[in-house]
């Protein structure tokens, strides 16, 4: 004689669907494919012109005499590139900007940036392609200091995982200076200034953290001493150098590039309403 | 039939400037609009809007029903575009360049190929394909830029200053080529070559400091009597007892 139970409800009767505009219309689109073509186009553009030639073997002599020449490598009597990972973060300061201040610029200066934004892309796809294609190359031209790796395991048996976690954080300072280089070129249509801007910005997170700076500032306000270590771009590569990748210094250089790529999307949409 | 190519009540300012005041037309498929004014009208800033270059102050403006602010990219699919000058990058060659734009468009391997060769059948660029850009005389610099535009086979065509910088032959064969494509498409033609609107269009918007004064057909100018050329000056020239 047990009553037929009536199960309660679960879930309200669902709503009528309402009538939906497609997903796409209200999500940003993810799709990488076109940033990818966009970095494609970007990176043969460096190899057909002079400027790759002339950006690779400057950068390498220069590296060459820095680490070997003023480094005192060999009176050093150390097999380790920790005089060449010195050197380096100064080297991008000036080789970054001057590879960043076309990136927006030129566009601007030929009108080929009426084409770039008038093709089916989102700005961000535009600005990631640049970004993508301008790391490539420098990782390229990082990766042909090879022979200074090769000569100091010919020389001694050196720590290679100190050694790569150098580069790594090298890679990562060039990819944080290149996206200030490139939102500083978005600004702009004459390179000159694109590079000074780059050059200025990219020396305030460099130098933050320098003695210089962090004394003057303990002295008077502790507080912002504290805080411009905490930006200092060289202090967090120093701790690559000594062979210790941290996940706060990884999500510090992270943060930082897609800060400054978000401020280049801003920049090329602002410039629209102008 | 709906149309291709509408624009309501377009506003641009820059500064205290209005380059474009209160301009609204729309296109359907088969129309070929002949955009005509003096230099500094604001038919290229107009053109601009439409092509998601710049944003409009107000008004609105919709390629294929797709509203180029709210769904830029929508609207861009469906539109080709020839900036004034036909920019294009100077190091690449003629089939990298358009190869590039087909890959952006999204086609990939045998379509991309396909697409970029049909693009310079169109535009007669068969002979440059592996010369790279900034060696090509400015007739070929324009074709390429038609090229870029009509690789997709949009239905909307905005064209700034197609035949700018060709010689009679090839402004001949542009125009032909736009009569061509006329019938599936709803096509803006910007020029200050009045001959041409009789020649292509089939009909005529005539704006000056950015407002709109003339929305007409080729035949229905002329019948006014006057010459397209004496019209255009006593219209374009006498803007301030116009009213505004």
């Amino acid at each position: 004689m047990a009553a037929a139970i009536e199960a309660p409800p679960l879930a309200p009767p669902a709503k009528p669907a309402a009538p939906r505009r497609p997903l796409s219309d209200h999500l940003p689109s993810i799709d990488l494919r076109p940033a990818l073509v966009v970095a494609r186009r970007e990176l043969a553009a460096y190899f057909a012109t002079p400027v790759a030639t002339v950006f690779i073997v400057v950068f390498l002599a220069l590296a060459g005499v820095l680490t070997f020449g003023v480094g005192n490598f060999f009176a050093r009597g150390q097999a380790d590139l920790v005089a060449f990972f010195s050197f380096l973060p100064w080297l991008f300061l000036l080789f970054i900007p001057a590879l960043t201040m076309r990136l927006w610029a030129e566009e601007r200066r030929l009108g080929t940036i009426e084409l770039l934004l008038t093709l089916p892309i989102a700005p961000w796809q535009a600005v990631l392609g640049k970004f993508l294609a301008a790391w490539a190359f420098c990782a390229i031209a990082v990766a042909l200091t090879f022979p200074f790796w090769i000569t100091v395991n010919l020389l001694g048996s050196p720590e290679n995982g100190v050694i790569l976690s150098g580069y790594i954080g090298s890679l990562l300072v060039a990819g944080a200076f290149l996206a200030i280089g490139s939102a500083m070129s978005a600004l702009t249509r004459n390179q000159v200034i694109a590079f000074v801007l780059a050059v200025v910005v990219c020396f305030l997170f460099a130098a933050a953290g320098t003695g210089v700076v962090t004394e003057f500032l303990s002295s008077r306000l502790p507080l912002l001493a504290e805080a411009a270590r905490s930006v200092s771009v060289f202090e967090r590569f120093n701790g690559f150098v000594r062979g210790v990748v941290e996940l706060r210094d990884l999500v510090f250089f992270a943060s930082l590039i897609v800060f400054f790529l978000f401020v280049n999307v801003v920049i090329i949409d602002h410039r629209k309403a102008d | 039939m709906a149309a291709l190519i509408e624009i309501d009540r377009l506003t641009k300012k820059f500064g205290d400037t209005t380059v474009v005041n209160d301009v609204s037309f729309s296109l359907k498929k088969g129309e070929v609009l002949g955009f005509l004014g003096p230099n500094g009208a604001g038919k290229s800033t107009t053109m601009r809007m439409l092509a998601g270059f710049l944003l409009p102050t107000s008004g609105s403006a919709r390629i294929c029903g797709a509203d180029v602010v709210e769904r830029p990219v929508q609207a861009k699919r469906n539109l080709g575009f020839l900036p004034e000058g036909a920019p294009c990058y100077p190091e690449m060659t003629v089939s990298g360049f358009l190869d590039f734009t087909a890959r952006v468009r999204g086609y990939r391997g045998k379509d991309a190929a396909e697409r970029v060769a049909g693009a310079m059948k169109l535009t007669e660029l068969d002979a440059v394909r592996l010369q790279p850009i900034e060696t090509l005389s400015k007739g070929f610099k324009r074709r390429v830029g038609l090229a870029q535009a009509l690789l997709h086979d949009p239905p909307a065509l905005v064209l700034d200053e197609p035949t700018d910088g060709l010689d009679p032959n090839q402004k001949h064969e542009v125009r032909e080529l736009i009569k061509r494509l006329a019938p599936e498409k709803a096509i803006i033609i910007s020029t200050h070559i009045l001959e041409e609107v009789s020649a292509v269009c089939s009909r005529a918007i005539i704006i000056a400091r950015g407002h709109l004064i003339v929305d007409a057909t080729p035949s229905e100018l002329e019948s006014t009597g006057q010459t397209l050329d004496e019209f255009f000056r006593d219209l374009t020239l006498n803007i301030p007892a116009f009213g505004f």
